[in-house]
């Protein structure tokens, strides 16, 4: 039970990582919060739920997902690139991890639908999916301007079955579907869960979002002793939005002091542009979605409405266990811009024959700037595939 | 010196009326004119909104209007400006409403500060956890002699009630039912089980009801079981659509509480 295990960064008993996390939600949501908090330990702990998750992480969502040598990209920066292939998983991201694991908390709490929000889409095609394989009901909540970059989404996750449903609100992007999915929550308390796509919201979904994607970094320390004889990386790359394939990615390797863990923020037109959404360079400590971490915000404490180009990045603050390894130097942060990703997403499709997800092409782009040697071993986490993309790929490209 | 809440219900228990409306709405000039319009024309006690850009426990009247005053430029230091001198001409005990985040970045101690110098009775920050405030805000509170107000919901559990009812002064904010804030439903027998439930408890606080609280008859029904109620969205609703203030609140106030105006 590796994915059950807990890392020193783990978060304490009352849902902090260091000075971050907690649970900071209207009274209406602690009812249904506090009973999450009391029970997930003892649920995932459960060996039937472990076995059910196991089974379906395999044959359903076809984990383990390779690790593969990328040669050609590996040529061009000097050093050795392994891809965690996460965007061959059923429904194309990491995403899917979470939402298999967090279908089965719901099903053992009884609970009959699901709200979830999304931004690039692969959360609510993630949720909307097993919704459908456990006949649960299922509504999204989605930006209107995400309903329009990622359209491929809104059609998969109508095709199975989903409502999705609009947020006009604020930029009407991931923010705002947040704070619309919170609100259906609150108006439906009983029957509802709220499925959160990512290690962000109030304790306990920081802590259980990252258990359930840790299994991507248990696979790749297995097959890394596979391939290399050792199971540390020199360095694990990762895209952050909310940071749940960061999460993942960096689970196993929190105490691995020899691994360093490189978190890719979205810098969108330039940090200092006034269209990014690079939380860690722009933002400070407050309060978003139930918990303190790192946001974006006005002297006043206003949210900051983010930009990417990347509806999956495109949100002001990031869970609270990376806000803890920003504080701690623990990990390391940079941003890249949209320029700079569309170009990644590129060179990769051209080099490896692999169209990655606009939030991942993120994540590949810090290669350049990466300066790792020739002997070195680069874990790039390959969160999703870039179909979703490919309209916004081919406009800004000139394809 | 004790607190103008809880002078306010030793003086007065039965069908109190505390009216909300956000500060810098309609116009950012507009806070002050509306709190003593409301104390003229009969409410008993006021929760000024504390504007915020993500409003996760309200609906869509008070979120367009927090977005409306964030856009006229409102902030808490404006607030507190417009607020210096208040108590020259308004009695009635002000709350102030919001969320966390704009307080913690104006610092917590200097808030509840300025709240007192101001004449700030209490406070509402529904994104504040209990233990949270007690653990790191309840002394700063009461070393400046402000009252942070708690909400119980129909889901909130016996034994947190009389937690929050043991901790609390002044009063209980008792949410109708599990919704946020401007819902259209109307008070039912569901409501009035719940009603009649915390009555039951006998809580050493007394309570006001708020949220789906829009006019005459949801206000006496909801005065039957508790010691007021509290009107939001419907009120900010005419304020959005007043083109003269004063009368409009006069005319407003008058008929929640049953009294026709000429
Ligand atoms: C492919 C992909 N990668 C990354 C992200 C960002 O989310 P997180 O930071 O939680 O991994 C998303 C979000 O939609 C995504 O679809």
């Amino acid at each position: 039970m590796e994915v059950l295990a807990q890392p020193a960064f783990e978060v304490d008993e009352k849902g902090y990582y260091g000075r971050f996390g907690g649970a900071y939600i209207p009274e209406m949501l602690y009812p249904n919060v506090e009973e999450l908090r009391q029970q997930y330990l003892h649920i995932i702990a459960d060996s039937g739920f472990e076995q059910e998750f196991r089974y379906l992480l395999r044959d359903y969502v076809g984990r383990p997902t390779p690790l593969y040598f990328a040669g050609r990209l590996s040529d061009k920066y000097h050093t050795n690139i392994y891809l965690k292939r996460e965007d061959l998983c059923h429904t194309g991201a990491h995403k899917v991890n979470n939402t298999i694991g967090q279908i089965l908390v719901a099903k053992r709490l009884g609970k009959q639908r699901i709200v979830a929000e999304t931004g690039a889409g692969q959360h609510g095609v993630a949720t909307a999916t097993v919704c459908a394989l456990m006949g649960l009901e299922c509504i999204v909540y989605m930006g209107k301007l995400d309903i329009e970059r990622q359209k491929p989404n809104v059609e998969r996750m109508k095709m199975l079955g989903a409502k999705v449903v609009a947020a006009t609100c604020g930029s009407q992007t991931l923010k705002d579907a947040t704070n619309e999915a919170m609100r259906h929550w609150i108006n439906n308390p009983t029957d509802t869960h709220y499925i959160i796509g990512s290690v962000v919201g109030p304790h306990p979904y920081p802590d259980m979002v990252a258990r359930f994607q840790s299994v991507i970094s248990e696979e790749i320390r297995q097959q890394l002793t596979e391939k290399i004889g050792r199971p540390n990386p020199d360095y694990v790359v990762a895209c952050v939005g909310g940071g749940s394939n960061a999460a993942g990615a960096f689970y196993h390797f929190l105490n691995e002091t020899d691994v360093k863990l490189v978190a890719i923020e979205a810098g969108g037109q330039g940090v200092t542009s006034g269209h990014s959404a690079a939380t860690t360079a722009l933002g400070k400590p407050g309060v978003l979605h139930g918990s303190r971490t790192i946001l974006m915000q006005t002297e006043d404490g206003q949210v900051t409405e983010p930009y990417s180009i990347s509806a999956g990045l495109d949100y002001p603050g990031i869970g609270p266990l990376h806000a803890h390894l920003y504080d701690s130097g623990r990990g390391i942060f940079a941003s890249i811009t949209d320029d700079e990703a569309l170009q990644a997403g590129l060179e990769l499709s051209r080099l490896e024959g692999i169209i990655p997800a606009l939030e991942t092409a993120h994540a590949l782009a810090y290669l350049g700037r990466l300066n790792a040697t020739p002997e070195e071993v680069v874990v790039v986490n390959l969160s999703g595939r870039g179909d979703k993309d490919l309209a916004t790929y081919s406009k800004s490209l000139d394809l | 010196m004790s607190n103008r809440i809880v002078r306010l219900f030793a003086e007065k228990n039965k069908n109190l009326l505390n009216v909300y409306f956000t500060a810098g709405y309609p116009k950012l000039g507009d806070t002050v004119t509306i709190l003593q319009a409301l104390e003229e024309a009969g409410a008993d006690l006021v929760e000024i909104g504390m504007p915020y850009s993500d409003p996760v426990a309200d609906g869509p009247v008070i979120q367009q209007s927090n977005d409306q005053a964030l856009e006229n430029g409102m902030s808490l230091r404006i607030l507190f400006n417009q607020l210096e001198n208040i108590r020259a001409t308004v009695k009635l005990p002000v709350l102030l409403m919001g969320y966390l985040n704009p307080v913690v970045q104006y610092g917590v101690e200097n808030f509840v500060k300025k709240c007192s110098e101001t004449g700030i009775d209490g406070v509402i920050l529904p994104d504040l956890p209990l233990q949270e405030y007690l653990d790191d805000y309840h002394e700063i509170f009461r070393k400046h002699n402000l009252l942070n107000i708690f909400l119980i919901t129909p889901q909130t559990s016996e034994a947190r009630i009389r937690q929050i009812d043991s901790v609390s002064e002044g009063f209980i904010y008792m949410v109708s039912s599990a919704s946020v804030t401007g819902s259209s439903g109307a008070i039912g027998s569901t409501q009035e089980d719940y009603f009649r439930r915390i009555e039951a408890m006998q809580l050493q606080n007394p309570t006001l009801i708020g949220f789906g609280i829009s006019g005459n008859a949801s206000f006496a029904r909801a005065c039957r079981y508790a010691n007021g109620a509290i009107i939001g969205s419907a009120f900010i609703r005419v304020l959005q659509h007043s083109s003269d203030l004063r009368p409009d609140i006069h005319r407003f106030v008058g008929g929640v509480k049953g009294i026709t105006t000429k």
